[in-house]
């Protein structure tokens, strides 16, 4: 079990004939991910790494099956590669791109909530359950399959995160990248959800940063709903209010968003903070000893 | 991207948003000319600078204020003499201040009531949400916190916008005279239709001025654009004033980084923002400063590189530097290439600490070790942390 993706999730790469999207099509090929296609508009016959290319995503679906799809589409377009998705019918859309413009994603968001798909990311570094399944451009060594789920809001340090743990030999029911933009598809609580019903997951690590209050409704979320141990991070302690920190999201504004509150919440829902990224497998571990 | 307050009142003019008449001024005495074509007895002169909290704001040295109101020409003069040239500082400029290098001079109105007014993103909604308040002219936050009951948030579609029942609630909630209702709901509406059709990440106009003749006005306004929507703005993006902006940063820009400019000692490198800020917060745990933030992103070459190290060393403050990449995607053979070429070319004056760990670890340690320069190598977050915070203190 893990959530999200496995083994028999059959993916397309929306893009898939760019640079980028041919690059990472491969490299979840190489994983062993069941890619089954892709769609660039006006490319429909053509192949890359040998998978059929479609030009709508319907006709991807009708000869593919597909029931999880990969976006690479360049941000002006982006919006628009999600919304055909989820006409499509795809059940899990997972945008990599990064750039969307917030009132596109503002436009595509009601739509997506009113649909059955569901959406991670986008600015996001995908979705993976260790060996059997990879959607998005995480190096897939440093994952080892097993009983933590993660989720987190950056890339880089989901890797680091994740690293940590398979090295203090806790390997991942499924790492789940949301996004670092203010509107994203998935918050911590659709995923919390996720993992607190799967039996496969025993234990979870979130990775969150300054901006927003997706954290704090998250500690809320922990607090009253979910029983398994939980470790957190919080990027961000130190930037200054005002200044985006890289993610669009990442920004201290009007007093809201700091470090501190987020921590504070945390603690009050029992997570175990991880006080250094150095920490953060360690954290985790401390997490499960303290509930067993 | 931020604008200047007559930008901002430029671009609501054209999108049918009420503001009073003003000209920019670059000298006194274009302050003085702008106020006599006015023709208004009473005009304001606004310091034009990309920080808010101008009107209690000072100018260094003097009691000038960041805004003033002129009741003749040679007021006007005398105002805009003070600020020009001269360094403004306000509660969200620092204590460095910001330099002032053009004036606002705006016509007066008769103000029966300031309110406060601002269209946002709302993370929480999942779409726009304009706020407003009868505590105008106050700060906001500050409202927010002691009386949140004052603060109004009608989230809308940005295809639909506000509809009329929201704009009669917002009305009757601020107290607005019933003959004033129609005219509410054309502002509004049009602010929020600004907002949507310039991809604005941020409208606040603090105060928005109820005048005795029963209209609403945008009596200041502070507008700050969406990156990411710049694509399709190219009118917007001809209104940056690099003048405003730390040159560092923008020379970052051009080069594919994100870097924000901080007051430490220790300069930062690192791929990803979420490790980017997590490895500051690392350097300030054990005992550092971090001078930035600085994420190279995930596809990095040696140019990038070297012109990320360019970037940081011209910071006079900067006495160490970690360099933290987790490769994924990117190779640690790559970056150590890259480190080790720059290092040749841009000439290293401060010591260099290198933590790498992912793809191709082991070679790119190698790299390093072989390369014959004085780079520092960490193994781990911690080790690297100590190590940079002992070299910055040596």
């Amino acid at each position: 079990m893990s959530i999200l993706v496995n083994r028999d999730t059959r993916v397309i790469c929306q893009g898939i004939t760019g640079k980028v999207g041919e690059f990472h099509t491969r490299g979840c090929l190489d994983y062993g991910t069941r890619m089954v296609g892709g769609v660039t508009p006006g490319k429909g016959g053509e192949t890359v790494a040998d998978l059929p290319v479609f030009n709508t995503v319907a006709e991807a679906r009708d000869a593919t099956g597909c029931n999880a799809t990969m976006i690479f589409v360049p941000p002006p377009f982006a919006a628009d590669a999600i919304l055909e998705a989820v006409a499509a019918g795809i059940e899990l859309v997972v945008a990599i791109t990064e750039g969307i413009p917030v009132l596109d994603m503002a436009r595509v968001l009601p739509v997506v909530n009113d649909s059955g798909s569901r959406l991670i990311g986008p600015n996001c570094p995908g979705v993976i359950t260790p060996a059997q399944c990879k959607i998005g451009i995480m190096p897939g060594y440093i994952h080892t399959p097993g009983h933590v789920g993660v989720m987190s809001r950056s890339g880089t340090l989901t890797y680091e995160a994740v690293w940590q743990l398979t090295q203090l030999g806790h390997g991942q029911s499924t790492c789940v990248g949301l996004g670092g933009d203010p509107l994203v598809g998935s918050s911590f609580i659709d995923i919390l959800e996720l993992f607190q019903n799967d039996p496969d997951t025993h234990a979870i690590l979130m990775m969150g940063e300054i901006g927003g209050s997706a954290e704090e409704e998250a500690a809320e979320y922990v607090k009253h709903h979910v029983t398994k141990p939980v470790a957190a991070f919080i990027a961000g302690r130190t930037a200054p209010p005002g200044k985006r920190m890289g993610h669009a999201g990442a920004i201290i504004s009007g007093g809201k968003g700091t470090a501190e509150a987020k921590l504070a919440a945390l603690r009050d829902a029992g997570i175990e903070i991880a006080e250094s990224p150095a920490d953060m497998g360690a954290a985790l571990v401390r997490a499960i000893k303290r509930q067993a | 991207m931020k604008i200047h307050e007559y930008q901002a009142k430029d671009l609501l003019r054209a999108a049918g948003v009420p503001v009073l008449a003003g000209k920019v001024a670059h000298t006194p005495d274009e302050a003085a000319a702008a106020y006599a074509a006015l023709g208004t007895p009473v005009c304001a002169v606004k310091a034009q600078i990309h920080a808010g909290g101008r009107g209690k704001g000072k100018v260094k040295g003097s009691e000038q204020r960041g805004v003033e109101l002129a009741k003749s020409a040679d007021d006007a003069k005398r105002i805009a003499a003070g600020l020009l040239n001269n360094t403004l500082v306000t509660i969200q400029t620092g204590p460095e201040g910001q330099v002032v290098r053009q004036v606002f001079v705006e016509s007066g109105c008769a103000i029966d009531r300031e309110l406060y007014c601002a269209i946002l993103v709302d993370r929480a909604a999942g779409s726009p949400v304009l706020i407003a308040s009868t505590a105008g002219g106050m700060d906001i936050e500050e409202v927010a916190a002691k009386t949140p009951e004052l603060i109004l948030a009608e989230p809308f579609d940005p295809d639909r916008g506000l509809a009329a029942y929201q704009t009669r609630l917002l009305a009757s909630k601020l107290n607005l005279p019933t003959a004033a209702w129609r005219h509410a709901d054309t502002f509004f509406r049009k602010l929020c239709q600004a907002f949507v059709d310039l991809d604005a990440s941020l409208l606040e106009i603090n105060p928005l001025v109820l005048t005795k003749d029963g209209t609403l006005v945008a009596l200041d306004a502070k507008m700050t654009f969406d990156d990411n929507a710049l694509f399709r703005h190219k009118d917007i993006t001809a209104l940056r004033d690099e003048a405003e902006e730390e040159p560092a940063e923008t020379r970052a820009a051009a080069a594919g980084l994100s870097y924000v400019k901080l007051d430490g000692t220790i300069g930062c490198l690192v791929n990803g923002a979420g490790l980017a800020m997590s490895t500051m917060d690392l350097v300030k745990l054990h005992g550092g400063e971090p001078a930035n933030f600085l994420d190279v992103g995930g596809g990095a070459d040696v140019n990038q590189v070297t012109e990320a190290f360019r970037i940081i060393l011209s910071d006079k403050n900067v006495k160490a530097i970690l360099v933290n990449i987790f490769g994924g995607i990117m190779r640690c053979t790559t970056i150590a290439n890259a480190l080790v070429e720059a290092s040749k070319t841009v000439g290293f004056t401060v010591p260099l600490v290198v933590r790498l760990e992912g793809t191709e670890v082991e070679q790119g340690k190698k790299i390093l070790a072989e390369s014959g320069t004085s780079i520092i190598t960490a193994d781990g977050l911690t080790d690297a942390a100590k190590k940079v915070v002992a070299a910055s203190k040596a």
